[in-house]
This record gives structure tokens, C-alpha cells and sequence, in this order.
């Protein structure tokens, strides 16, 4: 177990580090979506599921406490990644061509910074300094429902989904390949799950700020 | 046809470099890009100027010593082909081609195109020696082999470590040639007893020696003169993730 620790000194170490929180995260995004989506059943649902939340005390602590963890150590690996890669090269090309990669997979840590930043913003809003208009602590249904009325904070919010959804893109298929899940018998499937998921990840959760602004959910 | 070629002149490791344009009047289109490369050598050299270095060996694409970028291409624009393999029908009349060597920095320029590519040794080095009985060739059929392991053992065997996956990542790493070189001995019976331990070793050198991280781009599968496929990189980080989880860590001196 302790190769474990040594082998975070490598760049592949850091890799599966990435990976296996990013994998984390990635059913972390699905679990919030799965409460979320929940606001298309009224609001006694939603709000019912948040006293829920609520009422679990620790569990919900030691959950959030996972999912930090999970957010620093993937920043962070990424950091270290991102200014090894770059001086793995320190005399660039006159001219290069690529023939493979994807805009999504240069960008990661450009649309990973990005949603780190709406996930700050997004903290403020409903955690921490509740900022939301209108906010009240005990209607979920409503707080969400007022924020999204507003044109600004829909705009703000589907662009992160969108820069999330290119982050999934690419990180989906990456996190299998760096975990070694990819091979002869994965090769048919392993470029469609990965835009598959983002896709209705990115679907799901842009559903709900467009069902407020079109006045579906109110 | 007429070709102009912008080349990298180096004289030397500490030498800065620079572009020069050379105007090449009369390529053959049978010619192949280090044939092209030699006649303009052989003018540079009568007018007493010095000729642009290269590396080149069997010049039948299976050795690995050639190798540069050709427009931005590592090994030029045709797929599955090594510079010496590729012919000059492949360009346009009038076109103005960039040629430059394999860049990172684990692989240092010497002169003009030439790179050093002893980390490649260096890497193959890290992985040690296998404990299989060697000496007189076995009886034929002591140690049963499927075929599809065979083949795939093989595949991996094919590369000829010249570094275009290395100059056409994004981050010069090296993952596609360790994993090659990790996965043709860790497929068969005989490269099983330190095959994680071999992982470890070798992806601790790569790290070492400056190369860069896997992203997976995909870039380096795709300009591989030899089609060696990324999902030995996958094979490579299941060997190297379960070797962190089931070896015992090695004193760094062995590292």
C-alpha cells in the first residue's frame, strides 16, 4: 500500500490520483443532478428531499468532506500535471499539426479552472453567503426557481454546464484510460460513453434553468 | 517540382538555431524525403557550405533512426511511415515545407535534426532483466501461447523507438514507448514474474529523465510510424496502478 504514496511522485501516479477522484466526482455530479432534477415533481419533493439532506447530520458532513477532498487533491495533481507537461517542452514547434486530440481535451484545465470558479460562485450563492434572491432557508423549490428567473443567472449558469460538459468530454474516456479500463474489447464503446454521459449530464442539469425561464416550473 | 524547405540549422547543443530557407529545384517525386535531403547535401557541400545533419540508418522504415517533423507532422504527412519511407508524391508543387527536429527536453537537439535519444535507452534500461531461462532456443511447443496474445505481443513489439510519439504529444511524453516496450514482455508467460515491478521502474525513470504526462490525446498513436495502439498505454497504467497496490516500494536508489 505504501507504493501507493511513492508512486504519486510520478506523473502517472498523479494521473490515477486524477482519475480516481475525477471518477468520484463524476457520481457526485450525478447523485446532485439526480436531487436536483427532482424540482420537476413540485416543490414539496424538492424541498421534502432537502430537509432529507438535512436530517442526515454527519453522513451529509463526512460526504461533503469526501467530495472537498476529492475537488483539492484533483486541482491540485492537475497543477502539478499541467507545469511538468509544459516543461517537458521548453523549445516549442515552428509548426504543429494535430491529427487526434480534441479542442475539449487541450482546454481541460482551462474549462477545469473555469468551473472551479462557478463552483466557488455557486457555493456563495446557496451555502455560504446566500447571496440568491429572495433567499429563505427552508424552500429550496423557491430559491432555485427565483434565481433562475433571472436571465443573467440562467446565462451564467448554462454557460458553466456547457464548459463542464467539454470537461466531462474528454475526462470521462480519460479517466477510464488512465485506470487501464480500455483495451481491444473496450475499444468499440470507449469513445461514446465518455460524450455520452457529459451529454446527458450537461442535459440534465441545463434542463432546469430552462424549464424556470420558459415558465414550465414556477 | 519545385519545393522550398525551411530547416532548422543547429551547430551545436549550446548553439541557438535558427530557420534557414533552402529552394530545391528539381525533387523527383521518387524520391523519398532523405533522398531529397542527400542531393541538397551533396550541393551544400560544393559550395563549401556545411550540410544539414540527419539521422538515417536502414532507410527501409524498420530501424527507428530517422525521424523529424515535416510541416508540423512527425515523420511528414503519410500515415504508418517513417521519414525514409516517405516519398516526395506526397507534396504539392510550389510547396514550402517546415523541417525541424523531434522536440523535448529529455531529448536534446546535437545538430540541426539530430536529437539525442539515450532517455529511450535509458528508460528500456529501468526495466531490468527477465528471470526466463535464456540460452538454447526451447522446444517449440513447451510453453503454449495463444495466438491472439501472440499477435498482440507483437504489435507492441513493433515499435522502433524513434521518438515521433515523444515530438508529436502535447506534453513530450513518453507513454506509448514505455508501454510498448512494458507491454511486449508483460503479454507473454516469460515477462510475467516482474512484470509490475518492471512498470514501476520504467515510469519511474520516464518521470526522471523530464518527459512529460499522459493526456490521452490520442496525438501519439496517430503519428506512430508502426500504428502502435494507445490501448497499450491503458495496459501500462493497469500494470503500473496495480503495481503501486500489490509491490512492495523499491528503495529509491534502485529507482
Amino acid at each position: 500500500m505504501l507504493a501507493v504514496l511513492t508512486s504519486y511522485r510520478t506523473l502517472l501516479g498523479k494521473k490515477g490520483a486524477m482519475a480516481v477522484t475525477g471518477a468520484a466526482l463524476f457520481f457526485f455530479l450525478i447523485g446532485h443532478l439526480l436531487g436536483n432534477i427532482q424540482i420537476f415533481f413540485g416543490p414539496q419533493h424538492l424541498n421534502g428531499y432537502a430537509a432529507f439532506l438535512k436530517s442526515t447530520g454527519e453522513i451529509l458532513w463526512l460526504l461533503r468532506a469526501g467530495v472537498l477532498a476529492c475537488f483539492l487533491l484533483h486541482i491540485y495533481s492537475s497543477l502539478l500535471v499541467t507545469v511538468a507537461n509544459q516543461q517537458a517542452r521548453p523549445q516549442g514547434y515552428a509548426t504543429k499539426r494535430s491529427l487526434e486530440t480534441s479542442l475539449a481535451a487541450r482546454t481541460m484545465i482551462y474549462t477545469g479552472s473555469m468551473v472551479l470558479l462557478y463552483v466557488i460562485y455557486h457555493l456563495m450563492m446557496f451555502t455560504f453567503l446566500r447571496t440568491g434572491p429572495g433567499y429563505s432557508p427552508h424552500d429550496v423549490y423557491r430559491n432555485v426557481v427565483l434565481s433562475f428567473q433571472q436571465p443573467a443567472i440562467s446565462a451564467v449558469y448554462i454557460a458553466a454546464m456547457l464548459l463542464l460538459g467539454a470537461h466531462l468530454f474528454h475526462g470521462a474516456w480519460s479517466m477510464m484510460h488512465t485506470l487501464g479500463l480500455s483495451g481491444p474489447g473496450y475499444k468499440p464503446w470507449r469513445r461514446m460513453v465518455g460524450p455520452a454521459v457529459a451529454a446527458a449530464i450537461v442535459a440534465g442539469y441545463i434542463s432546469i434553468p430552462v424549464a424556470v425561464l420558459a415558465g414550465w416550473v414556477r | 517540382m519545385k519545393l522550398t524547405l525551411r530547416i532548422w540549422r543547429q551547430d551545436g547543443p549550446r548553439d541557438k538555431g535558427k530557420f534557414v530557407a533552402y529552394p530545391v529545384d528539381d525533387v523527383a517525386e521518387d524520391m523519398s524525403f532523405l533522398e531529397m535531403l542527400d542531393v541538397l547535401n551533396e550541393r551544400l557541400t560544393l559550395k563549401g557550405e556545411r550540410p544539414v545533419a540527419f539521422d538515417s540508418d536502414c532507410r527501409e522504415g524498420i530501424c527507428g533512426a530517422c525521424g523529424f517533423m515535416v510541416s508540423g507532422v512527425a515523420h511528414g504527412p503519410q500515415k504508418l511511415t517513417t521519414a525514409c519511407q516517405l516519398f516526395m508524391r506526397h507534396f504539392k508543387d510550389g510547396e514550402t515545407v517546415v523541417v525541424e527536429p523531434f522536440r523535448a527536453r529529455a531529448l536534446p537537439v546535437l545538430k540541426d535534426l539530430v536529437i539525442d535519444r539515450s532517455a529511450l535507452d535509458a528508460i528500456v534500461q529501468a526495466g531490468g532483466f527477465i528471470s526466463a531461462r535464456t540460452g538454447s532456443a526451447p522446444e517449440a511447443n513447451a510453453m503454449l501461447i495463444a495466438k491472439p496474445v501472440a499477435d498482440r505481443a507483437m504489435d507492441a513489439a513493433a515499435c522502433i523507438g524513434c521518438g515521433a510519439c515523444i515530438a508529436a504529444c502535447p506534453n513530450a511524453s513518453a507513454m506509448l514507448f514505455t508501454a510498448a516496450k512494458v507491454s511486449h514482455l508483460g503479454l507473454l508467460p516469460q515477462g510475467q514474474p516482474e512484470r509490475r515491478q518492471r512498470a514501476l521502474r520504467m515510469v519511474a525513470k520516464m518521470n526522471e529523465l523530464g518527459f512529460g504526462g499522459c493526456s490521452n490525446h490520442g496525438e501519439c498513436e496517430a503519428a506512430c510510424p508502426k500504428g502502435v495502439s494507445i490501448d497499450f498505454i491503458a495496459r501500462l497504467n493497469r500494470d503500473y496502478l496495480g503495481g503501486s497496490l500489490l509491490e512492495k516500494p523499491e528503495p529509491l536508489s534502485n529507482v
